[in-house]
């Protein structure tokens, strides 16, 4: 059983090709390995059933030599953001509790119609806006990993944290996530699997519950940069049913898993190192970019001037644009609601009910810059500082073919530090917010342990549509860190 | 600038949240501290520098003038929480 | 003549703009693929991304972009190249997303002109500000629940084009005139049918008052949603008359939205906390800036249709209708397709005379539009025909147009089978001639005496005598022939 816990989905698709397994059977040990596991609280809702049917369904395909893509019959978890048909998604929130949409969004459907087999809704932070998954209404999820000789609960990170457990802690074999400042990295980097977010336009936002529009991108958490590539192949593609899907034909992703970087250019962003940066990040850092020269790569020092004034550009515009797109829950057509004497009564009652604090923290935020008086002094400014960022990265991208960067400033932090402070919560997405605020591709590749024991990451970040390049690079620095530790918890 | 317990309020009820008396001058800190925050984007100079609109440098698509869809009485009226033969329905609105 | 109310203080001039919306024609909505049809069961012109559905994305319908260039055009206004769709932040019961999308810093079409024609012929140009494409909201019922609003979104999404004017108007007839010029054109081009009793063309009324001589603005108030034309003039007049009795009174006037109730005939605040109001306007991340080649624009620039006043003008240079008829034929773009059909090859003015007076005068009794007209165009123009190749004379006309109207026959028909045609078969005549005169000896050596007027009475006589059928003219020579030589 274990062993088939611990494939890989290029592996499963070979072991189920050579027949030496069926999804019934993989779908079964994975449905086991989340009810023996749920004190990790990875999944909202579990759905057996489906799974089941799924794979029976795969398996009756494959018999017919009729296998869909590498992911048929490959068993997954879909974050609880995307939209599923007849599958209760509720976004973390108490808002959504009871929702169960009438349609798939795009991203899951390909998924589906790729054989995937999904194994449940897993946990994340509240509609996506967190970075430890501790604003769920559903509880918080636990990482499977621990401290060395320690046994306090530490954070999967988030907002995909449901995800980045449920991979690295073997109760998946991959997993949807969505990213909008670093909702796919950062917990990968936590839990010490391979995190992709690509351009944004690649994966279609229809269906997908909408936290900030410009940023949300959804992309795969796998154990693998080559299982990234072939799951995102599954996932993108053009959809006109989103304005800002890109209509454009994809590359065959798997294929530029060479690990080949012969001179290929690397960017080191010297504003990327704070002081107070933890030395195993900085030494892992120093460690990636000896790695990639040793693949034959050049590395270089790039500029980037305005990334310290990312994060707060995108906690004015993730913000307003939350601000937006969450008033539709409204009590009205779906969702709780809470009764009033009047109208407005009813909305503000439904939604004090039914947001949670940081929910109605970045609520309250974004309704703020975008008031009358305030809207040029925040929002217009911010939007022209992430020109600038754009501008910084279209620069830098000139001369190189990559940047590499670390995922996150810190490793997994034990579950209650840092919740009372939401800046210092905010800090984590330092690394990945820029790349977010320009729609770049980026992959967080664990890299390492620190002195606990716990995993490190480094991501990637390459050029608009230039996700070829970033695969070439993650498979080298993924084949030179050689990353196999895994986590105790589970 | 610096939010004061009313305008917590007048944003509280811009954004339909209801903020009970006693969260107010809570709140007003906690969002004072964010927006004290970002408030350093004062420092970049943006004079010249067109505010940012979409990442994607593609042309905006348009839909033929078709009907593709409606007639899912069921579907959209599936979740809703208080539903009326074909209605949503809320409290009485007096205009 | 300025129209003037007069107070204790002296004259008071009005100032209103108005801000219209029109249900741009189109099969689908704005932004996602529901019928945009009027009516319908109740929230079955809905879609999931109509009803604001977790995850539901906006994608924009050309056609709904082609009728507000087409618009712009029509109104002789600026077509912006580049537009952007924003996000009008609010909360209400028929707003399913909790924000409208709409045009703010950049519409789709900027400064343009409408002429009014006014009712003493003069005309007058008001200035249009702007045009810009925004989602009608859906529609709240009160009265099917004692306690509950209920709520249907079928009207939710229906593309509107929003067309502002400057305040360039200074009565209630010159707002009137304003929209009865702006429903016409937009009939002509095909992009709004019009139709204020479905609401598919709306008005939301700025009135301000000022001292006569003052050139600076005072405060306005906006009447929203006021259904008729009709209703605008007589909520303009009521509001003036309240303002001037404010200010007059000392007060101020305040900068609010109110209402119009037609039947107690005054305007009443709205009840929605207007303190409240902060739209938080920012541009819609889920679509991109709308931008027009040059080519788009072209094309339906080349397709635009004669518009009234080119229309009116050439009635007036090409054809000789005086300005009067000209203005009302091309009123509405129906009337002036049946009088070209007509006038095909016939005497215009004839035609126009018959359509303006008879046939109008017929339909009005009747209380029937041109299209429900049993005279057809062709029929009319066949009956002026008629009467230009000398089949009857204008008066026996008159009685095949009424025949016309009873029956919808051809005026052909109708004179065939009722023996109409007129008697220009000189030996006929002059039979009938011969014969009056043998009987009326002593009134033809009254005319031979030198009374020529009696001559009238013989031509009266030999009419009565062909039932009118003979031709006057011929008539009346032969007369002159045989008793004067
Ligand atoms: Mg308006
Ligand atoms: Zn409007």
């Amino acid at each position: 059983m274990s062993e088939l816990r611990n494939l890989t989905i290029a592996g499963a698709a070979d072991a189920l090709a050579k027949g030496e397994t069926s999804s019934v059977e993989l779908t079964d040990a994975f449905i086991a390995a989340i009810e023996a596991n749920r004190n990790l609280n990875a999944f909202i809702t579990e759905t057996p059933e489906v799974a089941r049917e799924r794979a029976k369904a795969s398996d009756e395909r494959r018999a017919k030599g009729a296998a869909a893509s590498p992911m048929d019959g490959v068993p997954i978890a879909m974050k609880d953001l995307f939209c599923t048909e007849g599958v209760r998604t509720t976004a973390a929130s108490h808002i959504l509790e009871n929702f169960v949409p009438t349609y798939e969004s795009t991203v899951s459907g390909n998924l589906r119609d790729a054989g995937a087999v999904m194994l449940g809704k897993a946990n994340l932070d509240e509609f996506a806006m967190g970075s430890s998954n501790i604003t769920s209404y559903y509880g918080p999820v636990k990482s499977p990993w621990t401290r060395k000789g320690a046994n306090v609960d530490l954070v999967p990170g988030g907002s995909s944290g449901g995800s980045a457990t449920a991979v690295s802690g073997g109760l998946a074999i991959a997993a949807t996530g969505t990213d909008t400042g670093g909702s796919i990295r950062q917990p990968a980097s936590f839990t010490g699997i391979v995190g992709m977010k690509p351009t944004y336009g690649r994966c279609s936002r229809w269906g997908i519950v909408a936290f900030a529009s410009s940023l949300d991108q959804a992309g795969p958490l796998t154990k693998t940069v080559e299982d990234a590539a072939i799951m995102l192949q599954a996932m993108a593609g053009h959809d006109p049913k989103d304005s800002t899907s890109l209509p454009f034909e994809l590359p065959d992703f798997r294929a530029a898993c060479t690990g080949d970087i012969k001179g290929m250019k690397i960017g080191i962003p010297k504003e990327y190192t704070l002081d107070g940066m933890p030395a195993d990040i900085k030494a892992l850092w120093d460690q990636g970019v000896k790695w990639l020269e040793a693949a034959g790569a050049e590395t270089r020092e790039v500029s980037l001037p305005h990334t310290k004034y990312a994060l707060p550009t995108y906690y004015i515009v993730a913000p307003a644009e939350a601000s937006s797109n969450l008033a539709r829950y409204d009590g009205v057509r779906y969702g709780l609601r809470v009764e009033g004497e009047t109208l407005d009564e009813m909305y503000e009652l439904t939604r004090a009910a039914g947001f949670g604090a940081e929910v109605q923290r970045r609520v309250l935020i974004g309704a703020y810059v975008l008031s009358a008086g305030y809207y040029d002094a925040y929002y217009v400014k911010a939007q022209k500082v992430r020109s600038l960022i754009f501008k910084d990265f279209s620069d830098a991208f000139a001369d190189v073919d990559a940047l590499l960067t670390p995922t996150a400033p810190s490793a997994a932090f034990a579950l209650g530090e840092k919740m009372d402070d939401p800046i210092a919560m905010y800090l984590n997405d330092v690394f990945t917010v820029p790349a977010s605020l320009a729609g770049l591709p980026a992959i967080s590749v664990p890299a390492g342990l620190d002195g606990d024991g716990l995993p490190l990451g480094l991501q990637l970040i390459a050029g608009v549509c230039q996700e070829e390049k970033l695969f070439r690079v993650a498979s080298a620095l993924e084949a030179a860190a050689g990353f196999t530790a895994r986590p105790g918890g589970a | 600038m610096s939010l004061t317990k009313d305008d917590v309020q007048k944003i509280a009820f811009l954004a339909r949240i209801r903020a009970p008396e006693e969260r107010l001058e809570a709140l007003a800190q906690e969002l004072n501290g964010i927006i004290g925050w970002v408030e350093q984007l004062a420092e970049v100079n943006t004079d010249a520098v067109e505010p940012m609109t979409s990442v994607v440098d593609i042309a905006s698509p348009m839909r033929d003038d078709v009907v593709t869809d409606g007639a899912i009485l069921d579907k959209v009226t599936a979740n809703a929480p208080d539903p009326h033969g074909p209605f949503y329905a809320v409290p009485k609105v007096v205009e | 003549m300025a129209y003037l109310i007069q107070g204790e203080t002296g004259d008071w001039e009005v100032v209103i703009g108005l801000e219209v919306h029109a249900q741009a024609v189109t099969e689908a909505k704005l932004f996602s693929g529901a019928s945009a049809a009027f009516g319908g069961e109740p929230n079955t012109h809905v879609s999931l991304v109509d009803a604001a559905m977790p995850g539901m994305l906006p994608v924009i319908n050309k056609k709904c972009v082609e009728q507000a260039v087409r618009t712009g055009l029509g109104l002789r206004a600026k077509i912006n190249r580049r537009s952007v769709f924003e996000r009008k932040n609010y909360f209400y019961a028929d707003l399913p997303q909790g924000y409208q999308i709409s045009q703010f810093l950049y519409p789709i079409v900027g400064e343009g002109t409408v002429t009014l024609d006014l009712e003493d012929g003069s005309s007058r140009d008001v200035g249009i500000e702007r045009l810009h494409l925004e989602q009608d909201a859906g529609k709240s019922m009160h009265d099917q629940d004692p306690s509950r609003s209920m709520i249907d979104l079928n009207r939710a999404g229906v593309a509107l084009m929003e067309i502002v004017s400057k305040p360039d108007m200074r009565s209630p007839e010159e707002a009137g005139a304003y929209l009865r010029k702006l429903r016409s054109i937009l009939r002509y081009l095909g992009t709004c049918d019009g139709n204020m009793e479905q609401g598919s063309m709306r008005a939301d009324v700025n009135v301000s008052v000022r001292k006569k001589g003052e050139t600076d603005l005072r405060t306005r108030v906006e009447i929203k949603n006021v259904n008729s034309v009709r209703f605008v003039m007589q909520a303009i007049e009521h509001e003036a008359e309240r303002q001037v009795e404010v200010w007059e009174e000392g007060g101020e006037v305040r900068q609010e939205t109110r209402l119009f109730d037609p039947n107690k005939g005054e305007t009443r605040p709205m009840r929605t906390k207007e303190f409240a109001h902060d739209y938080r306007y920012f541009p819609d991340p889920d679509l991109l800036p709308l931008v027009l080649d040059e080519k788009f624009v072209a094309e339906i620039e080349a397709s635009l249709p004669e518009l009234p006043d080119a229309k009116r003008a050439r009635l007036i240079e090409e054809l000789g209708l005086s300005a009067y008829d000209a203005g009302v034929i091309v009123a509405d773009r129906e009337t002036a397709t049946y009088f070209e059909t007509a006038a095909k090859g016939r005497d215009a003015k004839t035609v126009a005379n018959w359509l303006t007076t008879n046939l109008f005068g017929a339909l009005n009794k009747r209380g029937f539009g041109i299209n429900e007209s049993p005279v057809s165009a062709a029929h009319l123009g066949e009956l002026v025909g008629l009467i230009e190749n000398d089949t009857i004379s204008g008066k026996i006309a008159k009685d095949v147009f009424e025949a016309m109207l009873e029956s919808g026959k051809s005026p052909a028909v109708i004179v065939e089978e009722k023996g109409l045609k007129q008697i220009t078969d000189t030996g006929a005549i002059e039979a009938i001639v011969d014969q009056v005169i043998a009987a009326n000896p002593g009134q033809a050596d009254d005319v031979r005496g030198g009374n020529d007027k009696a001559i009238g009475w013989f031509v009266g006589q030999v009419m009565k005598a062909t039932q009118g059928k003979a031709n006057p003219g011929q008539v009346n020579a032969l007369l002159k022939k045989k008793l004067l030589g």
